[in-house]
């Protein structure tokens, strides 16, 4: 039995504690508001500048002398292009990364120096890359300053957020899954290709897209092999008339993407540009949003149907 | 029948070989620079059930897990000994026999059940899809085999292409028991099936068990006494690494020969 002062004291001391959690709670809501105040801020002062601007002509219009007339019809269809090649060879090469080192590779100190080096390479700012694709892609292979060249340069940038989320997404397998498998007779590749890979795609899926989103992004790199930041055409199209129908030539050609013509257009001193920027930059955040909100419904729809 | 196993492994009653499923000669396993067996022999006896008990950490699941070769999927793990698989005589824990192989031959349950989020179906067609069995037929004929073997045909046949983890989880315990059905295992193996489990699942799970050793040889690791007692022809008390005793169970439970295995038995120690 207690006496009733010293119940007193403990209730003291438990309002004490409480008053911390309130404390940390104010402080915690003043910092998310600050993030998300100044995100608000810029995106609703470029939705004010920009959304005006918005037209059906706007993406079907090329880059012109005169504001008004300007478009980003080749800047979209570059950023695209230059997308598709940074999936088609970030992903599979990521996957494949991420799953010999999960599942393949012996643990031992070799692996140990390139797990450390897949996570620093994450790190490395991406002017770097730009700097390596330059000297590897650009000039080494000869593939000029081609989309070619602008696609691998940013696959290598992601190719780290691949391999981790992949490594990350084939881990949080329960052990006794994996087990369940191997006792039945399953080899390693029967392993992951039936059980590993489809249980961990959601993980490994919404890794490729916030990779690409960063990619889309980026423009130290691209400026860095020579982008142009005046393209008044599009790149040869894929599909041909005659046979054998489909053509690589677009890999080749010159190009621009989104953040570059931002970027031409905030150093023109003509108030118009200004707008068109903005503009611009409406279209590139709505992109990344769009890419991210598909990560995050993929992830749900795809996890739905595991419980562990 | 009683039998002793002496320091050589040799028994005391001459039995003629081909009642053993299995012998296990001087097995002894290292993680690492650990000793986790110690010099164990053993036999398991033809279609019999034999049960692996001990205190937490006697090295009753490593035991269990050299049958299948589990510990090869781990780096650092080394075997000594035999494991002989009768009728080929075939020592499973040698080098150049595949741990696949051995795989394919000694089927296991796990102690949590671990069914794949797949259907039903899938779960027990997966041993057969691993050694590529593609006809749909025998597929069928399988699966539809190895749920009645398991005693859960009549609660799932209307729903085989659900989702497994729609099933509780005696049903789920069930289920990974055909799916280690049905691929026609020589042995199976059973890690404290039941701990995850509430008691009437546990019931139906040991009732399964006595009406498996028609078909398979089964060795069992229990860490519950009543369990060994109810559902095991044969018994080996370990403590540390070692088999201390072997024995028919009731002999085991009525009259163990050992002090050490007397004061587990009778609950004055673990």
């Amino acid at each position: 039995m207690r006496d009733d002062k010293n119940l007193n004291e403990i209730r003291t001391i438990i309002a004490r504690h409480k008053l911390w959690d309130f404390v940390f709670m104010i402080v915690g809501i003043l910092a998310l508001m600050i993030a998300m105040l100044t995100f608000m801020a810029l995106f609703s002062h470029m939705l004010i500048d920009g959304l005006p601007r918005l037209s059906w002509d706007f993406f079907t219009s090329f880059p012109s002398r005169r504001p008004g007339s300007a478009g980003i019809l080749s800047a979209w269809v570059g950023t695209t292009l230059v997308m598709l090649v940074t999936a088609i060879a970030a992903v599979p090469m990521g996957i494949g990364a991420g799953i010999y080192l999960e599942e393949y590779a012996s643990k031992n100190l070799i692996t140990e120096i390139i797990e450390i080096n897949v996570t620093n390479l994450a790190g490395i700012p991406s002017i770097i890359y730009g700097l390596l694709a330059l000297g590897l892609f650009v000039h080494q292979f000869g593939f000029g300053q081609s989309i070619l060249s602008a696609g691998l340069a940013l696959a290598l940038l992601i190719l780290p957020v691949v391999i981790v989320a992949t490594r990350e997404a084939i881990r949080a397998i329960p052990l006794v899954i994996r087990e369940g498998a191997y006792a039945l007779g399953a080899t390693k590749w029967q392993t992951v290709s039936h059980h590993l890979l489809p249980y961990s795609a959601a993980g490994i899926l919404t890794g490729v897209i916030i990779g690409l989103a960063r990619a889309i992004g980026e423009t130290a790199p691209i400026i860095t092999i020579g982008a142009l930041t005046f393209i008044a055409f599009l790149p040869p199209s894929p599909i041909k008339d005659e046979f054998p129908y489909i053509s690589f030539e677009w890999l080749m050609a010159p190009f621009t993407v989104m953040p570059i013509q931002m970027f031409n257009w905030v150093s023109r001193p003509e108030e118009e540009f200004q707008v068109n920027a903005a503009a611009a930059g409406l279209v590139l955040v709505v992109m990344t949003l769009t890419m991210n909100g598909l990560a995050i419904y993929l992830r749900y729809r795809m996890r739905k149907n595991l419980k562990w | 029948m009683v039998e002793k196993i002496g320091e050589n492994g040799s028994s005391v009653m001459a039995d003629a070989p081909n009642q053993y499923k299995s012998e296990v000669k001087s097995l002894s396993f290292y993680y690492g620079a650990f000793s986790a067996l110690k010099n164990i022999n053993m036999r398991l006896h033809e279609k019999q059930v034999t049960a692996l008990i001990g205190p937490s950490g006697c090295g009753k699941s490593t035991f269990l897990r050299c049958f299948n070769r589990m510990h090869d999927l781990y780096p650092g793990n080394r075997y000594v000994g035999e494991i002989i698989l009768h009728p080929d005589n075939v020592n499973i824990l040698a080098r150049e026999v595949d741990p696949i192989e051995v795989r394919m031959r000694v089927s296991m349950v796990f102690q949590k059940p671990n069914p794949f989020p797949k259907s039903i179906y899938e779960n027990v067609a997966y041993g057969l899809r691993v050694r590529g069995v593609k006809q749909r037929a025998l597929v069928d004929e399988k699966v539809e085999e190895a749920l009645r073997g398991a005693a859960l045909w009549d609660e799932v046949k209307d729903r085989l292409n659900q989702l497994a983890y729609n099933l509780s989880g005696g049903q789920q315990q069930r289920l990974c028991i055909a799916r280690a059905l049905a691929t026609d295992p020589e042995i199976l193996l059973f890690d404290e099936p039941t701990s995850a489990l509430d008691p009437i699942a546990t019931a139906s799970i040991e009732e399964l068990i006595a009406d498996l050793k028609d078909k398979v040889t089964i060795l069992i690791v229990t860490h519950n006494m009543q369990q060994a007692a109810r559902v095991s022809d044969y018994t080996a008390y370990m403590y540390l690494g070692e088999v201390i005793e072997f024995d028919v169970t009731d002999t085991i439970f009525i009259k163990p020969k050992n002090k050490q295995t007397e004061d587990y038995i009778t609950g004055r120690f673990g």
